[in-house]
């Protein structure tokens, strides 16, 4: 199977060979380098007109894409670091976010904004984040995170044809690990589930939408994983990009030796909030631990279980969160991985969940 | 051969709009907030009359009189500032926040700049031939993303004119107090040729404009453009803290509507006049009569 860098990559390519008005805007993602994480790499030997290599500019970057989107162009940008988004913000938040509904459905934004998050390679501080918590309640803003359970890159593919401003978050132990997207791996059977959002207008000329449109089904869907052959499960966990990957190794840890059984719900899009899945899953479990590698307050994990409070009830019998301290993200290894949520954490927190 | 009727026109009926505006803010007839445009209209009138059909217009929170000059119509600009479902963006963007056809205007200072030089790009990108026009005041000198944007429409080569309009005055704070060195430098800087003019002569802005629009259409280059001119008005409401007596002067010497009035016979003028009066208030009867924008389920499910 083909690593999730090689199918991001690929990914990119088939959509500039097939539309001419994808063009890509990053810093250093010219071949030879080819972008600080090689996700680019081979794509501006092979589209020299569209692969644009930027100067140290993340607000003006985004600016100049937001422009060009609403000029009927759908450009792809990379920012370097994930940390580099706050530099972003504005464009996102008051720019991009806001255009298609304060101009009353006249416009859209057809833009993608891709870069690398979190920790684990001892970057420090300002380039081992994991922000994307501060755009998840922005209106107007999809926020997605593919995983190697299906293919990032076919998520990617559909964030750029999508009419609205997407923020494609790609956590950066990802990169290497190869796709598991095929319905069973070992011991484990992976579903994949339609989730349905708000409805988008994807057309703007439609000033006058229906105002009865139906909910649409998302094109980000979200992943069910369970122990083949296991008794009911008596936990839900869910988690998405890299913590996902570290939360499939824990249930299953948590199965062999100690015979307890969960349901990993792994999500692909974190905004708008798509809940179906966590809470079918929890509505049979009755627990929930939300695993996430971003700081703890105000994070997404709490948004989740205030959703999953809400629609719940009684059947949500316990809940709890695991993320990051909440501090600055230390460089030296031992620091940085005590504070990151790991596999024992989870394995330790969901076995006294069940207790 | 310019048309100095049609140019009088132009220039009274962006003064009157703002004086109506101001006049009918105290009495509530409009919700939010304005920036009005009053002792500026040559600068919008005077550049955009270079403009070709699939141009574009890129403009800030003082967007009232580049939108009338853009061709925007009188009512919607109305009904925008009164919150009615009948205006320009059926009243969600109020008075800083416009798009009709190829004009649009958003409220964040210098947050518009690289949005109409990406605009550029991507109709160099698409061959339309349509060119960029966008208005930044003093103020927005002090937004770091005007570099940054700079830099790269001069690398890129976009097709656009930067069009500087220098009040003196941001807010309520003088220029001196808020840009230092020199304005067209930091054009220059980045190798982007400059022009500067200090008028309120809607023919001075019209002629030095036309030549800078004809060469970015042939060049393929980005132009700026200063233009040192007057703000009559408060910067919103009743924000002003200059005193009567500058604004008096400035009324006397510098008023783009008095230096046009001159080239007209007396019963043009007066004609004119009568007739854009009528207009403005019809067109503000009119929307004082549409309907306010009301609340119906779809305007959620309009967001993501």
């Amino acid at each position: 199977m083909p690593t999730v860098i090689e199918s991001l990559n690929r990914a990119l390519e088939h959509t500039l060979a097939h539309d001419t008005r994808i063009i890509l805007i990053g810093e250093d993602i010219l071949d030879p380098y080819g972008g600080a994480f090689k996700v680019t790499r081979g794509l501006s030997t092979a589209f020299p007109d569209r692969v644009l290599t930027t100067p140290v500019s993340e607000a003006g970057i985004v600016g100049i894409a937001i422009g060009m989107a609403l000029r009927g162009l759908r450009p792809v940008v990379e920012i370097m670091f994930g940390d580099f988004l706050t530099l972003a913000a504005d464009q996102l938040i008051n720019h991009a976010a806001k255009f298609r509904w304060m101009y009353n459905n006249q416009v859209s934004v057809p833009l993608v904004v891709r870069t690398p998050m979190g920790g684990r390679r001892g970057y420090g501080p300002t380039h081992s984040q994991t922000l994307e918590k501060l755009f998840l309640g922005v209106p107007g803003l999809r926020v997605l995170a593919p995983c190697a359970f299906s293919d990032p890159g076919d998520l990617l593919e559909h964030a750029i044809l999508d009419d609205d401003p997407v923020i494609f978050i790609e956590n950066k132990l990802l990169y290497y690990l190869s796709l598991q997207d095929d319905a069973i791996q070992g011991d484990l059977v992976i579903s994949p589930i339609k989730e349905t959002s708000l409805p988008v207008l994807p057309t703007p000329n439609h000033i006058t939408p229906s105002p009865n449109s139906l909910p649409m089904i998302s094109y980000a869907p979200s992943f069910s994983i369970t122990i083949r052959d296991a008794p009911p499960p008596v936990l839900t966990i869910t988690a998405y990009g890299y913590m996902a990957e570290l939360s499939r190794q824990a249930i299953l840890q948590l199965a062999y030796d100690h015979e307890i059984f969960v349901e990993l719900v792994v999500q692909t899009q974190l905004a708008p909030f798509e809940l179906e899945a966590i809470l079918s899953s929890t509505t049979r479990t009755g627990r929930l631990l939300t695993v996430e590698e971003g700081t703890l307050n105000l994070g997404w994990g709490t948004e989740v279980i205030a959703h999953s409070a809400e629609h719940l009830g009684n059947h949500l019998q316990v809940a709890h969160r695991l993320a990051a301290y909440n501090l600055p993200i230390p460089a030296s290894q031992p620091l940085e991985a005590t504070m990151l949520p790991d596999v024992d954490l989870i394995v330790e927190t969901a076995r006294k969940m069940v207790l | 051969m310019v048309d100095q009727k049609s140019l009088y026109r132009s220039l009274y009926l962006i003064r009157r709009f703002e004086e109506t505006v101001l006049e009918n803010f105290s009495k509530g007839v409009f919700y939010g907030t304005t920036h009005t445009y009053l002792g500026q209209e040559a600068n919008a009138v005077g550049v955009l009359y270079h403009l070709q059909s699939e141009d574009i217009v890129v403009s800030n929170h003082r967007c009232h009189g580049h939108y009338l000059a853009y061709g925007g119509e009188l009512r919607s600009l109305f009904a925008e500032l009164m919150g009615k479902v009948t205006g320009v963006c059926a009243g969600r963007g109020g008075s800083q926040h416009l798009h009709w056809r190829n004009f649009y205007s958003n409220g964040i200072l210098g947050g518009t700049l690289p949005m109409a030089t990406g605009m550029a790009l991507a109709e160099k990108h698409k061959a339309s031939h349509a060119v960029v026009i966008t208005f930044l005041g003093d103020g927005t000198l002090g937004e770091g993303i005007v570099y940054e944007t700079l830099n790269m429409a001069a690398l890129w080569r976009a097709p656009i004119l930067y069009v500087l309009e220098n009040n003196h005055i941001a807010q309520t704070t003088p220029v001196h107090l808020s840009v230092a060195g020199d304005i067209a430098y930091r054009f220059r800087a980045f190798g982007i040729p400059v022009y500067e003019i200090d008028t309120s002569d809607v023919l001075s802005v019209l002629s030095i404009s036309g030549g800078l629009l004809d060469d970015i259409r042939i060049e393929n280059v980005p132009q700026a453009l200063i233009l040192h001119t007057c703000r009559f008005g408060p910067h919103s409401k009743g924000d002003d803290t200059r005193s009567d007596l500058v604004i008096q002067q400035m009324r006397l010497e510098r008023d783009p509507i008095q230096i046009q009035a001159a080239r007209l016979e007396d019963k043009d003028r007066a004609k004119i006049e009568r007739e854009v009066d009528r207009e403005i208030q019809q067109a503000f009867l009119q929307a004082i009569d549409d309907p306010l924008a009301s609340w119906d389920p779809s305007i959620s499910s309009q967001v993501l």
